[in-house]
């Protein structure tokens, strides 16, 4: 978008103000600023806007289920662990790991780190903030992650020592100590009023549905952050996060579309940061079903994609093609598996061996997710003339989720970054909690168990390996893209992380500062 | 009929009326697909999740017992929590009410000096250039849906000129210590009213201004200022009164769109949330105020109506 220095060179001509012509001038000649070189500065007050929960938010970080309660969670507390660039779990409360030969117990070693009120952060504090997760009365999002922890056997070893017993061998448990939500509490915290975390910012003031003021906390185990504050607002609307950003009202806008990204690569009134990798977008064929229980119909819609004009398309070229497979540039993801490319006439031969010809099948989507309506649309286009149609039906966004879960044989599917082994437990597995494509192999959950079960690397990765390869040839999740996750700053802010979303970096503002 | 008497047959009726809008409401949220435990699970709908959820929220009762436990809270003057944070209803609701009465007090405040000052000076040059431009702006304006002129006005003096904060971002609902922010959803909500009030005042007035009364004062000599203000202007607003009552009913929706279009954390703002997570008892609570809202604000008009003259009122 050339049209601010443009409409002001106009305002200028036409001298309205001396001011505005002012403003005019140093507009034309900062040009497009580069932040990064002018390195870290410390001070100032950064405003963050994110869409949010509307006045119903709470700040208890275990609740935590939108982007905006993420950020604030990150901002105001700590995990054990959390996930690195390649979405591989890494130590942050927790200084080291080591689990017995049999892999059921986990000594974990506590950092010397401590809370806002000045209190260290025990191991009786991390135990007690994961029986309040895991409580069977409640329903918090990590109960599900947490769940192998034997929490009766699991014991406080001395202050900074804890010693989990598991209910199962299980390699991966740093995995769990970095899922979303798993975050470590004072013992006994149950009012949210006025959190107390270990993170790097302290609480200051809270208005539900409006805003939220942190300060920087200068004991921060990390090292205190660059911002003296940061403030979180929220606008619902993407269009609203963008305005309030070129009117100058906040210095960071969270989730943009990549139609706002393209309309502002290059304008000096903001920055985009791109992050690679951040969410999967993919259709979910169900196995359990007629038409896509015939493997010749699955690889059919698999050879029907174009991915690359389905990125093109809907994510506006933000975004790199997928093959079929969760996790790009992930630990564990195999990328040595050719990339699948459009093939029409093996898709048509497939669709007559599989005897579908003439057959309309009906595609769900619904706009719960950016850009999933406009896939579908897409993708119904380029099965014209294979002897098959799709037809795109648009639901509910608000149920969608729970409702494509069970109903239906193919719908639009989109997933944020988590690790390959998380990704396998929760949807690919004969009993796992949102199997989309009703995947439900017993070769298959003895491959995952086999995997998580052996401390040998070399072993483990094979056996991911296998299972990528099984998906790829036989599964449900036609997976043709992964979108970059888009955020836009004002010129002046330096340290934003690119980072895939969900992981530690992402939406993280302790190394942050502005120009 | 007595005034007392009417009045409170009307407040009888009100009462049922609003009590007819909550179940109305009630059913209507329930009939939408999803409650709030699958609303919360989201992109996660583990369906062993949703169960847990739906206990910890109450869902798992009937329906019909949580409307009655809804309803006998009501009674006390209880509105009940909200289901996902647990926060009083009662809270969410003197939230949202600062926002959204300065809205749309400043716009009633406004509206009447405004839209009379435009309506009298395009009467006074009937047919004339000023009467031309002034009818052109109005019906223009008049067309064109709220939305439509927020997002024009947001991306040209918030975005382009940058003369106008394009988003109530970061007040934190007190726009009335940030009066810039103001402008912009004001003159949005101004817009379609002043027009039409305005047309009416002009209307108004011209017949006003040809009657018989005001060609006979005229004969007797009095000032054409004391003519026009003491004579014509108050047969002219007549129409124009019921014409406000109206538009406050219709601020009450104006109002929805306006505060979700500039972000202002009010009641509007809370409706679309808590309907979009089917938070019903945040929903029932906001649609209680709406209805007693318009309710008592039609029972005034009629009031006014029938004090000024009953038999028109057709309750005499």
């Amino acid at each position: 978008m050339k049209g601010p220095t443009m409409t002001l060179n106009r305002r200028g001509f036409l001298g309205l103000t001396a001011g505005l012509s002012v403003v005019t001038l140093t507009g034309c000649a900062t040009g497009a600023p580069s932040p990064t070189a002018a390195g870290p500065r410390d001070g100032g007050r950064l405003r963050a806007a994110f869409a949010g929960g509307g006045a119903k938010e709470v700040l208890d970080p275990h609740l935590a289920n939108l982007f905006v309660e993420a950020a604030r969670s990150k901002a105001l507390f700590d995990k054990l662990a959390d996930l690195g660039p390649d979405v591989s779990a890494q130590p942050r409360l927790a200084e080291k790991w080591e689990p017995s030969t049999d892999l059921t117990r986990w000594r974990v070693t506590l950092r010397q780190a401590a809370f806002h009120d000045g209190r260290p952060v025990r191991a009786q504090d991390v135990l007690a903030s994961y029986a309040r997760i895991l409580d069977p009365n409640r329903a918090f999002r990590a109960k599900s992650s947490l769940s192998l922890i034997d929490l009766a056997n699991s014991r406080a070893v001395d202050d900074r020592t804890v010693e989990f017993a598991l209910k199962r061998p299980f390699v991966e448990f740093p995995n769990a100590l970095a899922a979303f939500g798993t975050y470590i509490v004072p013992e006994g915290a149950e009012d949210f009023g006025a959190p107390v975390g270990s993170g790097p910012f302290t609480f200051v003031s809270f208005e539900p549905g409006k805003s939220l003021l942190l300060k920087r906390n200068p004991n921060y185990w990390e090292g205190a952050p660059h911002l003296d504050e940061l403030e979180f607002v929220l606008a619902n609307e993407e269009s609203a996060r963008v305005n309030a950003l070129l009117g100058g009202q906040v210095e960071y806008a969270h989730d943009l579309t990549p139609t706002t990204a393209r309309g502002n690569a290059g304008s000096d009134r903001v920055m985009i940061h791109r992050s690679p990798n951040s969410a999967v977008q993919a259709f979910a064929m169900k196995l359990d079903r007629a038409p896509f229980d015939n493997r010749d119909l699955r690889e059919a819609l698999f050879l029907l994609a174009d991915r690359q004009q389905l990125v093109e398309a809907t994510l506006s070229g933000a975004g790199q093609v997928g093959n079929d497979l969760f996790g790009k540039g992930y630990q564990y993801y195999a990328d040595d598996i050719p990339q699948r490319t459009r093939d029409l006439d093996k898709a048509k031969f497939l669709i007559r061996k599989a005897g579908a010809e003439g057959l309309t099948v009906q595609l769900d989507t619904s706009t719960a997710a950016a850009g999933m309506v406009e896939a579908a649309t897409v993708f119904a286009d380029q099965v014209k003339g294979s002897g098959l149609t799709i037809e795109v039906v648009t639901g509910n966004k608000d149920s969608y989720w729970a409702d494509t879960l069970k109903n239906g044989s193919l719908s639009s599917f989109r997933s944020g970054a988590m690790p390959i082994e998380t990704h396998l437990a929760q949807r690919l597995l004969t009993d796992s909690g949102t199997n989309v494509t009703k995947w439900a192999r017993p070769e298959f959950d003895t491959l995952y168990r086999k995997a998580v079960s052996t401390a040998d690397a070399q072993e483990r990765g094979a056996a991911y390996r296998e299972m990528q390869s099984t998906l790829h040839a036989d599964g449900g999740y036609l997976m043709w893209g992964f979108a970059d996750w888009i955020v836009g700053t004002s010129p002046g802010v330096g340290g934003v992380s690119t980072a895939p979303a969900n992981t530690l970096d992402w939406a993280r503002f302790d190394k942050v500062w502005l120009g | 009929m007595s005034l007392s008497r009417y009045a409170a047959q009307r407040l009888a009726f009100g009462l049922v009326q609003v009590l007819a809008v909550v179940t109305v409401v009630f059913l209507l949220v329930q009939a939408l697909p999803g409650d709030a435990a699958v609303a919360l699970a989201g992109d996660n709908p583990d369906p062993r999740r949703i169960e847990e959820i739906r206990q910890a929220m109450g869902l798992d009762r009937p329906a019909p017992e949580r409307f009655l436990g809804w309803l006998w809270g009501l009674a006390h003057l209880d509105f009940g929590v909200s289901l996902f944070s647990g926060r009083p209803v009662a809270d969410f609701l003197a939230d949202g009410l600062g926002p959204t009465a300065v809205l749309a007090v400043l716009t009633l405040v406004l509206l009447v000096p405004l839209s009379v000052l435009v309506g009298v000076l395009a009467a006074l040059r009937e047919g004339g250039v000023l009467d031309r431009v002034l009818t052109s702006i109005s019906v223009g304006l008049h067309a064109i849906p709220e939305f439509a002129l927020a997002v024009v006005l947001i991306a040209l003096f918030g975005v382009r000129l940058r003369w106008l904060p394009p988003t109530a971002v970061g007040t934190g609902g007190d726009l009335l210590a940030h009066p810039a922010v103001l402008v912009l959803p004001l003159v949005v909500l101004l817009a379609r009213p002043i027009c039409s009030i305005s047309r009416l005042v002009r209307a108004g007035m011209i017949d006003a201004l040809a009657s018989d009364h005001v060609r006979h004062v005229r004969r007797l000599g009095i000032s054409t200022g004391r003519i026009r203000f003491a004579h014509a202007l108050p047969n002219a607003l007549a129409p124009a009164v019921q014409q406000v009552a109206r538009t406050t009913d219709w601020l009450l929706g104006g109002v929805i769109v306006v505060e979700a279009v500039f972000v202002i954390p009010g009641l509007g703002t809370g409706l679309v949330d808590a309907v979009a997570s089917r938070d019903l008892p945040v929903v029932q609570g906001l649609a209680v105020v709406f209805a007693v809202t318009t309710v008592l604000v039609n029972l005034l008009a009629d009031l006014a109506a029938f004090r000024l003259a009953p038999r028109s009122a057709g309750i005499a």
